[in-house]
């Protein structure tokens, strides 16, 4: 049984449930003989990779639904034997570079030339080309941007690329002015709260409408994210009590009480304590920037003072920058939270003592 | 150059004019492509062949098709170097080079968009032909492996073949071969230092053509080799009239306005221009160009939401910023776009005062530089929005 996430994943364009103006569009472009290279770009879980999905397979078939997995394998300069994973339909291979880490220009070299180099059967009606799909194109290092650039010029006559991003201020402006920018916005709470009712309706279990609001409010934006949370709680909570709330994930929790002790109580022990919080957060394999957006987001909550915001905000912007340049993600997590004890505590001392005189 | 016509027609008389030249061809496919089997050179061909434009070279059949998938850009790069816009002194110098004249090594540089792939490009069919083209020219940039061991190699070996002076057409064309070298300053120090002797040493049957958008990144010695040639951004109303025609080759309306945001957005770059146009129309309505249009493609952030973002931080009222940039995300525009647009409203802006204007764009450059850094755009844009939050309530 699969995940309702893959099972009510839309098919093709006509079943997509919001933006539907802009998948008319691409539509249109799907039927027409000519393809431009896509830089497909959004908030995640917007609904990127079900519209490129949705697209090659108004311009391929179903065929595109029948996927296997790939692997390519490629030597590096220093000789070293490197493998990638991909996952190809006859008419289209999806490639996510950013996984080689330092050896991301060559699989966007050797791999996209290879693919490109082989030609597609000229059948009657087939276009002659083939797509590859590159996923976290924003994760790119700026040395494989530079190398795709003049890639996509050259081999754009059997191979058309579909690049995929989050953040498109990421990808150099030589790659942006050589696609076609698609941006897909997320989808609002009314929407994602109509899918989920949508999707326990198909699955014939009765939901609360105001469930589907708080999973909807809970998922930040994020269909996918609220499709998975509300599987889990149909699996923790099913039959619905009056009063149901969604099942938030533990780590959520974690983050949440972790920003509660903060904000508690500023000293040195405590700082030990969050140190191991921090640690175990990590060991779970949850993203420092994760970890670093939601505990600033608790914190502010917690500020009684504009400036006091500013300051903590400006902090956490320095904070944030650095933890992307360094690489132990433990000293700049917790050099942030040193940080607001620091100014949280002046800032109460220095209010107290305005009460006193 | 009488010497060397003289020598081609007696080459071109003895019937062995061709011979040679096409063992060059096959050896220069060979190294450029490193494919193993003959269908995948014969494809490479044809990759290649779009790029530099030449459909005569390849059968019938794939024309039509390669044609009809060709990018504008492509499709509308000039084919003679009195076709490139606007860059006089250069055109000049190129015409004189076809006259017969000295043909130095050159290096062009500029901003990109600005003609310089296609201004060699021209020369190089003028002088050689469609067809002698390809075996007479190699083209190398960024997304080719270039360290030093390829410059010693690869450049090395093309450059030693000899070549004469005819073309198969019975024209004469110069004895020589052209290096086209793409993106130089992409280069390592060490490979362009390898350059150095190469040049001087291979100068009787080999010119450089070094292309790249920051001078400042090339090797003094290997700069000083070459003629150098600044090409200037080109000018909105040359822009337009290009436009403007391949708008009417095309069959595609184009607003006034849309043209104005065309323009605007490509910032003097014609390439940016042309592909914009080129996929605007393809998602376009019954082939008419909109305002609309183009400032959605680009990921231009409406006006208004700008004025909004002023607006709330003028409420200094941080959860409020936090709202508008969260917004601001999940609508998937980037931070980056909004911090130029931002720029420019805050610069050209009455209400501001020049200590408070000076205080918010230090504050946008560091933001943009951590954003180029890789880091979050949540948080720049909340550190943005607190400082211009604390700036224009400080007065």
């Amino acid at each position: 049984m699969s995940l309702w996430v893959d099972k009510y994943r839309p098919t093709d364009s006509s079943k997509l449930d919001y933006h539907k103006e802009d998948a008319a569009k691409l539509k249109n472009l799907a039927q027409s003989d000519d393809f431009p290279h896509m830089l497909v770009y959004g908030p995640p879980g917007a609904g990127k990779q079900t519209r490129i999905t949705c697209l090659l397979a108004d311009m391929f078939g179903t065929g595109v639904h029948r996927m296997r997995i790939h692997y390519i394998t490629f030597t590096t300069p220093s000789n070293k034997k490197m493998e990638i994973t991909t996952v190809a339909s006859s008419y289209h291979i999806e490639v996510n570079p950013s996984d080689s880490g330092i050896y991301d220009r060559l699989v966007v070299m050797e791999v996209l030339k290879s693919i490109a180099a082989l030609r597609q059967p000229d059948d009657a009606g087939k276009r002659p080309f083939k797509v590859v799909v590159l996923t976290e194109v924003d994760r790119l290092t700026r040395d494989a941007q530079q190398a795709l650039r003049r890639t996509m010029e050259k081999y754009s006559a059997s191979c058309r690329l579909i690049l995929c991003c989050n953040s498109i201020s990421k990808v150099i402006p030589a790659i942006r002015s050589r696609c076609l920018n698609i941006r897909v916005a997320a989808p609002t709470e009314e929407e994602i709260s109509r899918i989920v009712m949508n999707v326990f309706r198909e699955e014939r279990i009765t939901l609360p409408a105001d469930l589907a609001k708080k999973i909807a409010h809970q998922s930040n934006r994020n269909l996918r994210r609220a499709l998975l949370m509300a599987e889990a709680t149909k699996v923790k909570q099913y039959p619905f009590p009056a009063g149901a709330t969604p099942v938030i994930a533990d780590w959520e929790q974690y983050l949440d009480t972790t920003a509660r002790m903060i904000a508690e109580r500023q000293d040195a022990p405590r700082l030990l304590e969050i140190r191991s919080r921090l640690y175990e957060l990590l060991s779970h394999c949850i993203p420092a920037t994760l970890i670093m957006n939601g505990l600033v987001k608790k914190l502010l909550e917690n500020c009684p003072d504009n400036t006091l915001k500013a300051e903590i905000i400006s902090q956490a912007a320095i904070y944030e920058h650095r933890l992307q340049q360094g690489n132990k993600a433990i000293y700049h997590l917790e050099a942030f939270v040193a940080k607001f004890m620091s100014l949280y505590k002046r800032f109460i001392e220095e209010n107290t003592m305005d009460m006193d005189f | 150059m009488d010497k060397f016509l003289q020598r081609g027609k007696t080459t071109a008389s003895s019937g062995g004019g061709d011979g040679p030249s096409r063992k060059q061809g096959s050896a220069a496919a060979g190294t450029s492509g490193k494919t193993g089997n003959s269908g995948q050179i014969a494809k490479d061909e044809e990759t290649d062949a779009k790029a530099t434009g030449m459909q005569k070279f390849i059968g019938v059949k794939s024309t039509v098709q390669v044609k009809k998938n060709l990018p504008w850009v492509d499709k509308y790069r000039p084919k003679t170097v009195d076709e490139i816009a606007f860059q006089g002194d250069i055109v000049a110098v190129l015409r004189n080079a076809l006259k017969g004249e000295d043909f130095p090594h050159f290096l062009f540089y500029g901003p990109p968009g600005t003609g310089k792939t296609s201004a060699i490009l021209a020369v190089c069919r003028e002088l050689f032909g469609q067809e002698l083209m390809k075996e007479r020219i190699l083209e190398l940039n960024a997304s080719d492996e270039r360290g030093i061991s390829v410059v010693r190699d690869k450049v090395k070996t093309f450059a030693q073949y000899s070549n004469t002076s005819i073309r198969p057409d019975g024209k004469a064309c110069p004895p020589f071969k052209v290096i086209i070298l793409d993106e130089a300053d992409s280069m390592t120090g060490a490979a362009q230092a390898a350059l150095r002797r190469i040049m001087e040493k291979e100068s009787k049957s080999t010119r450089f053509c070094l292309i790249c958008n920051y001078i400042s990144r090339i090797i003094e010695p290997l700069a000083s080799r070459c003629a150098r040639f600044r090409f200037k951004p080109l000018p909105t109303s040359i822009i337009k009239e290009r436009l403007q025609s391949i708008g009417t080759a095309e069959n595609v309306q184009i607003e006034d306005r849309a043209l104005d945001a065309l323009i605007s957005a490509s910032e003097g770059d014609l390439r940016r221009a042309i592909t914009l146009l080129q996929s605007i129309s393809k998602l376009a309505k019954d082939n008419t160009v909109t305002r609309e249009d183009v400032l959605e493609l680009t990921g231009y952030i409406p006006d208004d939401d700008i004025a909004t973002f002023l607006d709330t931080c003028k409420l200094n009222d941080l959860d409020k910023i936090d709202e508008f940039a969260q917004n601001l995300i999940f609508n998937g525009f980037g931070a980056g776009q909004l911090f130029a647009q931002l720029q420019e409203v805050i610069l050209y802006s009455d209400f501001i005062k020049d200590a408070q204007k000076a205080c918010i764009i230090e504050r946008l450059a560091v933001a943009d530089h951590r954003l180029m850094d890789g880091a979050d755009e949540y948080f720049q844009m909340m550190d943005v929005g607190a400082v211009v939050m604390q700036a224009l309530s400080a007065h």
